[in-house]
């Protein structure tokens, strides 16, 4: 999966990358592991500049799917900072690419409570909603806008 | 290119911290 150029460059571009490696380094692993409380191989922590968490990935993905995953939870991140059009574009730009990934429904939720959260006008909130009862109809997260439609 | 992590975790957080740039930490038992 880092192999995929897609991953390496979005990584690259997004965040500075760390490991923790069970093996090579199992007090390192230990530490960190129990900081982040994370036991299980592979898992994916994004981090804000402050070292706080704001999204997890656990076990493989194929890539594709892990491309996904990580730009919503680069989304997440400028989401909770409150960069409400920049996380908006993120999330869109998650169901734009990736339209069949497990991540574009979540992806396509918070893309709809972003202009919400910048502007206060429900339309938004509608027309995900509306949206919803076009795609994605059997995830929670469909479930979860029935009520703003 | 693969992507260069590096291992001295606390430094990287602490120049994630300066820089404003998040942080991918990542929990591996691949090959290396």
């Amino acid at each position: 999966m880092w192999p995929d150029p897609r991953v390496t460059r979005f990584v690259t571009e997004n965040f500075s990358p760390a490991r923790v490696h069970v093996k090579e380094d199992p007090e390192a692993f230990k530490r960190y592991g129990e900081r982040y409380k994370a036991p299980w191989t592979p898992t994916i922590l994004l981090l804000d500049a402050n070292g706080v968490e704001h999204y997890r990935i656990e076990g493989f993905l194929p890539a594709e799917d892990l491309l996904a995953q990580l730009m919503l939870g680069r989304a997440r991140i400028a989401f909770d900072e409150q960069q409400w059009t920049e996380a908006e574009r993120r999330f869109r730009e998650v169901v734009e690419r990736f339209p069949n990934s497990d991540a574009a429904a979540e992806a396509l939720y918070w893309a709809g409570v972003a202009p919400y959260k910048a502007t206060g006008n429900p339309a938004s909130l509608k027309a995900t909603g509306q949206a919803f009862k076009e795609r994605y109809q059997d995830t929670p997260w469909a479930k979860k806008a029935s009520v703003w439609a | 290119m693969p992507i260069t992590f590096r291992h001295d975790v606390d430094q990287v957080l602490k120049e994630a911290k300066t820089q404003q740039q998040p942080v991918l930490l990542d929990f591996s038992a691949a090959p290396m």
